[in-house]
């Protein structure tokens, strides 16, 4: 909201330097967000009189304009056409300054000396009007400050105001703030209309939604339309509103003065002399002042005229039909209160917001309305020649009454940690309209009726606080008694993957959850997207990160190794969906070793690595891979994580087709699984063993297998077949040959015995050989080679 | 013999051993010479072996000139030896010279992303200040996200949030928090006071991603709740936490009247600017402080929601964003980098 220091003037007399005042604003939670000086950056600039227009001798689109200020006379060279002999308009001369620090010489101009310049309304900052000079009323005196004459020599503050507080939507709220704050008076005229035109005698008020609408007010009343006077049209445009009208003009001068927000029906041309204010029926249809036909429902509230043909939507926005206009002789005035959650919601679901229904929905002063009217009316009657009835049409079905809160010193100090007094506390309060008595845990405060937001004694403690400054709060810190702080195993766990994941070369990416829609079962849509690729919630987080991948690859950062640990989104039973937490990565492009080793594309096996590295660091149990084909994923590079025997996500190759998608040359490979899952699995046994300290056997063998029997599980067999003695198995090669047919492959394994307590004889060790040899063909047909 | 040939071959032979020593090149060259004076058959083991025939007077004396005869020998050695053994390490130098700056086997450390760094950060300052760390669900139902947080329908501050809602459930009644504020309803709803607790997370506001604006961000907030903790506590705790946030004894804070729904009294928070301590910049608009979040004692509406009888418990709560934070921390300018994940960002950090 945007607040003319003037304005504010009219109600208390503070005298305070901008800066204070900016200072004081922002303390009380008026947030400034700009101070406005239209006239600070210039200077010098006074009203001249045209007194004649002559040709310039040398070029055809000049003039040379003689002009008398309070000075004397001189003469300017002009390029606008609008200048005419008997205008007053701004002139700038010799050392005058214009907004950008721009200042003014006495120079030559095509031969002809120009001393300064006029000025159009952009010259002065005021708009972008460069159309041609600007022209000031005939009742200027010239020599006079510019400054002066056009309210340049105003400060405008652009306030913040939160939504909780209405009362401060207007000059009066915002006057209040300060002269409690400074301690100066508060004086806001009473206004009174006496008249009794006979207009609108016919007029009638029927409220038939009395808990929507728990005050109406209407005033006939006779006025001749014109524009409102330079001093009102002054005020509008700096507190941010266009000038319209005289009748339009006050209503808004009054919703900025008071908070109140009124409205004008032309009489005559309601189709009944009267208003009914009523709620919508289904699907009734109306088009507002702004040209767009509105459809209702049957909980918006509409004012109606007498024959019950809706004129406007109560508290939101007026009619068409009934608007003011240029012909208009007779106004019927509406001042109203309006209940708030009606409003907001009407306004939310039409999406309709208007400076209206912002200050209705927060709560307008619901015992002021009669007061705020008979301001307008007392504005029109100088601004619009009005001649109103003796009183308006009352009807007020609710006065709300204003609560009594019980207010404890005790408790005041309990909440801000203060050790204020009892008068303190009245004080404080006092000041801004809230009547206070009584002392003690006693304290009695009704606040005033434009003040919605104050209904417990928590709402009068944060006064309190308001009014005391929180600078003036100590500063305490306290420490929790009963817990030790700290994070949860799952919590540490949670980082160890992700410091594990780090540790294995990648980079920690957070990607949008956001997706486009798919056709999954569980997948949870968005009501309202704004893009179709914000449709849905992500399922997996491996398109995240394939899009992370490609947005590198695009960048010219073709080598990439990612990982996220995230939530992902899955549609339950439950009205939440369900969130497990996933890890996944994705590598692509080159791993660089070069000179010293040769570089080489990622492949598969660096998948695996980083996944290996993620369960070691967790110690996980239990885990397996077991060879599969997901749809999107390489149908032979891809398996099945198993942890404790079930399915806990993938690792493996991206399909070609979908990594091409993403515009990603290259092999893509990389895991996605469930953390969750996994940190729920058994851990390895950390009880400890004694490292025994006798001697190695190392034995080497070699088997043909069909090559659809997966090494780990070779390697499983071979333990299992000496649970106790075996104390390694490993893989160190792979072998394939046309002598063992197309589908077999010879893989060779060393196997280190040791036992605790002794060293392993020759026999001993030829026993378990044999051992592992039978339970390797038994498990896998597997062939001892050579 | 008698003592004195026994001493003179000793002699000749030191002085032809310290030669043929010295000219030994290698070491296999050194042990051969070694042995020709100290070995069998050397001029020391024919002496020794004479020794029986000697007069039993000269005998100790022969002894003693055999024993310095080997010990010097030994010294020669020595020092021969680790003459050749130097000239082996600098041959090994000049041969097996490697240019340590010409690359590595490719092993790298990666890179947590930023806001998981700093949200550690803060998480680990409030374990210090013995708070636990408190979670909740992303998609979050009316209850939580607002009616709890004594925003019900219809309220002018839910103007103030851009919700994404989900289909599920009725119309507007399941969404992507917009806040974390619901863990605070969450951990209410589950135990009993009081509360220390920090809740980080993801937050989700209906925005289009551009460098100004992003459909996710990250808060953290912090609750407690107890039987008689104040405003002051609440300003005390934050002056604590910043200074160790920024490292900075210096840190200076200052709360505005705000407003918030959940809050009462709620404050705007700021700090003074730790670039240009207070004397204006382009981090801090100018203004010498920049504002990091909000925060205020909890609302007795919120300890009615969750059955907590507001005249025997007092809390308060405050947060702010990660990125916002980050931004301010390494003059990052666009939020979208946060979730661009460029590889150059994400490894810079």
């Amino acid at each position: 909201m945007r607040v003319p220091l003037s304005w504010i003037r009219d109600f208390t007399p503070v005298e305070a330097p901008v800066d204070e005042l900016v200072a004081a604003l922002n303390q009380l939670g008026l947030e400034v967000e700009e101070v406005v000086e239209p006239g600070r950056q210039i200077a010098g600039v006074v009203v001249a009189e045209v007194l004649e227009v002559t040709p310039h001798p040398n070029a055809d689109k000049l003039t040379l304009v003689d002009i008398r200020t309070g000075a004397g006379e001189t003469r300017v060279v002009c390029g606008a056409t609008n200048v005419v002999a008997g205008m007053h308009v701004p002139y700038a001369g010799a050392g005058a300054t214009l907004p950008g620090g721009f200042t003014l010489e006495r120079r030559k101009i095509r031969g002809e000396v120009s001393d300064g310049m006029l000025c159009s309304a952009k010259e002065l900052g005021l708009s972008d009007d460069h159309s041609g000079i600007l022209g000031l009323d005939a009742s200027t005196v010239p020599g006079a400050d510019v400054r002066d004459v056009l309210g340049l020599d105003d400060v405008v503050f652009d306030l913040s105001i939160t939504p909780n507080r209405p009362d401060a939507m207007c000059m009066i709220g915002v006057a209040r703030e300060l002269a409690a704050h400074f301690g100066l008076p508060l004086e806001v005229p009473e206004s009174s209309v006496s008249s009794d035109a006979a207009v609108g005698q016919d007029v009638t008020v029927t409220i038939d939604a009395p808990d929507r609408c728990w005050w109406f007010l209407a005033w006939p009343m006779t006025v001749t339309m014109g524009a409102s006077p330079d001093w009102m049209q002054k005020r509008l445009a700096l507190a941010g509103m266009r000038p319209i009208s005289n009748v339009v003009d006050v209503t808004n001068y009054v919703m900025l003065e008071r908070n109140q927000p009124l409205h004008a029906f032309d009489l005559q041309r309601l189709a009944g002399p009267g208003i009914i204010v009523r709620l919508a029926k289904s699907r009734e249809k109306m088009t507002t002042l702004d040209d767009v036909e509105r459809t209702f429902t049957d909980e918006d509230l509409l004012v109606c005229d007498a024959n019950s043909v809706p004129q406007g939507i109560a508290g939101i926005m007026g009619g068409q039909t009934s608007e003011v206009s240029e012909s208009t002789t007779e106004v019927l005035l509406e001042a109203a209160y309006f209940e708030r959650m009606g409003i907001a919601k009407t306004s939310k679901r039409l999406k309709l917001r208007s400076e209206a229904s912002a200050r209705f929905e927060r709560g307008t002063d619901p015992d002021g309305v009669l007061r705020h009217m008979t301001r307008g009316v007392e504005l029109l009657m100088e601004v619009a020649g009005a001649k109103p009835a003796k009183e308006p049409v009352d009807v007020r079905p609710h006065a709300p009454e204003r609560p009594s809160i019980t207010v404890r010193t005790s408790k005041v100090n309990r909440v801000l940690g203060t050790e204020l007094t009892d008068a303190q506390v009245l004080d404080a309060l006092a000041p801004l309209g809230i009547d206070v008595k009584g002392k003690g845990d006693k304290i009695t405060a009704v606040p005033p009726s434009f003040r919605p937001d104050l209904e417990r004694e928590i709402d009068m403690v944060e006064e309190i606080g308001r009014r005391i400054g929180f600078e003036n709060i100590g500063r305490t810190v306290p420490k929790p008694q009963e817990q030790v702080g700290g994070l949860t195993h799952a919590q540490r766990d949670r980082r160890l993957a992700a410091d594990a994941l780090v540790g294995a070369g990648l980079f920690e990416a957070i990607t949008l959850p956001l997706v486009p829609a798919t056709d999954a079962e569980n997948i949870v849509l968005v009501a309202n997207p704004l893009r179709a690729e914000d449709a849905a919630l992500r399922t997996d987080l491996l398109s995240g990160l394939l899009r992370a991948a490609a947005t590198n690859h695009a960048r010219g950062n073709p080598d990439i190794g990612l990982f996220e640990i995230g939530r992902v989104f899955l549609a339950s039973n439950e009205l939440l969906p369900e969130e497990p937490v996933h890890a996944a990565a994705v590598l692509s492009g080159t791993v660089r070793r070069g000179p010293v080793e040769d570089d080489r594309p990622v492949d598969v096996y660096d998948a695996v690595d980083a996944l290996t590295v993620l369960l070691d660091a967790l110690e996980i149990a239990d885990h397996r891979l077991v060879a599969s084909s997901p749809a999107g994923l390489h149908g032979g590079r891809t398996a099945t994580v198993e942890i404790s025997g079930q399915a806990a996500g993938w690792v493996g190759e991206v399909a070609s087709n979908v990594a091409a998608g993403h515009e990603i040359e290259g092999r893509v490979v990389g895991f996605e699984v469930d953390l969750g899952q996994m940190l729920d699995a058994p851990r390895r046994d950390r009880a400890f063993v004694t490292p025994s300290p006798y001697p190695i056997a190392s034995i080497d063998l070699a088997f043909v297998l069909d090559e659809r029997v997966a090494a780990a599980d070779v390697v499983a067999t071979l333990h299992g077949s000496a649970p106790e003695l075996l104390e390694e198995v490993s893989v160190f090669d792979e072998f394939r040959s046309g002598e063992f047919g197309a589908t077999k492959r010879s893989l060779a394994f060393r196997l280190r015995y040791r036992a605790p307590d002794r060293t392993l004889k020759d026999a001993e060790l030829d026993t378990l050989r044999q051992g592992a040899i039978t339970a390797v063909q038994e498990a896998h047909e597997g062939d001892l080679r050579g | 013999m008698n003592l004195a040939d026994a001493q003179s071959r000793l002699d000749a032979a030191l002085q032809e051993a310290r030669a043929t020593i010295d000219a030994a090149e290698t070491m296999d060259a050194l042990d051969e010479a070694t042995r020709r004076f100290v070995g069998k058959r050397s001029p020391a083991a024919e002496i020794n072996e004479a020794i029986k025939g000697m007069d039993p007077a000269d005998r100790p004396a022969v002894g003693q000139a055999v024993g310095a005869f080997k010990a010097e020998i030994a010294a020669l050695e020595e020092e021969r030896r680790a003459a050749l053994a130097g000239d082996d390490e600098s041959a090994a130098a000049e041969h097996e010279r490697l240019d340590l700056t010409l690359g590595t086997h490719g092993v790298r450390h990666g890179h947590l992303h930023l806001v998981t760094q700093i949200q550690r950060e803060l998480e680990d300052i409030f374990v210090g200040l013995g708070y636990r760390i408190a979670e909740g669900p992303e998609v979050e139902d009316d209850w939580h996200n607002f009616e709890a947080l004594n925003i019900p329908p219809a309220h002018p501050a839910r103007s103030m949030q851009d919700t994404i809602y989900v289909r599920l459930g009725t119309e507007e009644q399941v969404m992507l928090r917009t806040h974390t504020s619901p863990v605070q309803i969450r951990t209410m709803e589950t135990h009993e006071p009081p509360i220390y607790v920090v809740a980080p997370g993801r937050t989700y506001r209906n925005e289009t991603l551009d460098a100004r604006h992003s459909p996710v961000f990250h808060q953290i907030e912090c609750l407690a709740v107890d039987r008689n903790l104040t405003l002051a506590d609440l300003f005390g705790t934050i002056e604590v936490f910043v200074r160790e946030l920024f490292d900075d004894e210096s840190v200076r804070t200052r709360f505005r009247s705000d407003f918030f729904p959940y809050t009462e009294p709620s404050a705007e928070l700021a700090v003074s600017c730790v670039f240009c301590r207070g004397d204006g910049c382009r981090v801090c608009s100018h203004s010498g402080w920049i504002e990091l979040g909000g925060c205020g004692m909890v609302d007795p509406n919120v300890f009615v929601a969750v059955g907590y009888d507001p005249e025997e418990w007092q809390g308060y709560a405050f947060g702010f964003g990660l990125e916002r934070l980050a931004m301010i921390r390494y003059g990052i300018d666009e939020i979208r980098t946060f979730v661009e994940n460029d590889v150059r960002f994400l490894a810079r950090y």
